[in-house]
């Protein structure tokens, strides 16, 4: 039976018994389309956010960055490039994760797959791949958003950039802060509570108009209507894509309902995939933050690097679906 | 009572500034809210994930922008 089951029949009730609205009509079944979707995702989203935020009160980045710097170095890349996955983190924590990762001898390169993997493959965009695309899409993206972090991290240790990290003298230490005790289960439980409830009050807002928005164009704009412009076989597709994505900057839940829109009107998958990651993973808030930490030169190679990941990205996925 | 706000100068961290400040100003305390954007008295603080909430130098919240509410439960509850 499907899980969903009591869903449809919520929004069955909601549209023709509350909204009173004629049933096999065009707007009914958009009405019961859109208020199913939304719910669903919702519900989803909370639940795994909740449980990744659970298992994130055992792995504050002080830990994460003890795991990373006494490993092995070329396991290092890859379990950077996997916690980065479950330990998203907003781009003021960029600079501040950086430091505290290469001041405790984290190698450059590493700390950079982790910076680039987190942002990047996190997990409400997985959710919202998964449920839009199926496994198949939200499977290639992790695989090719951990493969980009693991060769950014693994070019940037070859360039021996450590000279461009600008000289951070800790002068003297003023004494750490007393941090929070272990934290017990209810605190955990509490933690994760607060912290999805945190994240659906920031997102739900763009996710109800992008569905919205979405259920509207799959109405009213034919379908395969962008493929003149941008269907796999056009070349410069990707290329666009990530142009216009990089200066943009939005978490995943505001561009997911955006890109299964223009998927559906005939834009390649590569190319919005291209475009989701171009968005999502380079930031320029981000690059003013860590110019006080880095020369720009460095951030050049960083964002030049994952900008051409991206862009080889997208062409893979325009080739192999 | 001490009130700090650690931050790198984004958008969250001084969202969560303002709110503390908020709720301080609402509860009617004198207590002083610092904002500290040194990254410098940051990192030897040992703090790595921003923005964090500091009182009376002890990491309270780290990470996330709680609303104004949790705020001024955590205040209150550290007012003693």
């Amino acid at each position: 039976m499907n899980i969903f089951y009591p869903l449809q029949k919520l929004a069955d009730w909601l549209v023709y018994q509350v909204l009173s609205v004629m049933p096999q009509t065009h707007l009914a079944d958009a009405l019961v389309f859109f208020i199913y979707d939304y719910l669903k995702i919702i519900i989803l989203l909370a639940v795994i956010i909740f449980i990744v935020s659970l298992i994130r009160s055992f792995l504050p980045p002080e830990k994460v960055r003890d795991i990373l710097s006494r490993n092995n170095k070329y396991l290092g890349y890859g379990l950077a490039a996997a916690l980065g996955i479950i330990t998203p983190f907003c781009s003021c924590s960029a600079i501040s994760l950086f430091l505290g990762f290469v001041e405790v001898g984290v190698p450059l390169g590493i700390t950079f797959t982790f910076l680039v993997s987190s942002p990047m493959i996190n997990e409400v965009a997985l959710i919202l791949l998964l449920g839009t695309f199926g496994w198949k899409v939200a499977l290639i993206y992790v695989v090719s958003g951990l493969a980009i972090a693991i060769i950014a991290g693994l070019i940037i240790s070859k360039l021996k950039a450590e000279e461009l990290v600008e000289k951070f003298d800790q002068g003297a230490t003023t004494g750490a802060l007393i941090g929070g005790a272990p934290m017990s289960w209810p605190a955990r439980f509490s933690y994760a509570r607060d912290y999805t409830g945190g994240i659906i009050k920031q997102i739900w807002f763009y996710i109800l108009l992008g569905i919205g928005f979405g259920a509207w164009v799959h109405g009213y704009v034919p379908a395969n209507f962008l493929a003149q412009y941008a269907s796999a076989d056009k070349w410069y597709g990707v290329l666009v894509a990530v142009l216009v994505g990089v200066p943009l900057y939005s978490n995943a839940a505001g561009i997911i309902p955006l890109v299964a829109v223009l998927t559906e009107k005939g834009v390649s998958l590569g190319t919005s995939l291209a475009f989701m990651m171009a968005v999502t993973a380079l930031s320029f808030p981000e690059f003013v933050i860590l110019k006080r930490v880095m020369k720009i030169k460095l951030i050049a190679i960083f964002a030049g690097i994952v900008t051409l990941g991206i862009i080889f990205t997208g062409y893979l996925f325009n080739f192999l679906l | 009572m001490k009130i700090q706000i650690l931050g790198s100068g984004c958008a969250s961290c001084k969202k969560f500034y303002e709110l503390t400040q908020q709720a301080v100003d609402e509860l009617g305390l004198t207590a002083e809210v610092e904002y500290v954007d040194d990254l410098q008295r940051i990192i030897s603080m040992g703090v790595m994930q921003l923005p964090t909430l500091v009182i009376d130098n002890k990491i309270i919240l780290s990470g996330l922008v709680p609303g104004k509410e949790k705020i001024r439960e955590i205040i209150n509850k550290h007012r003693a």
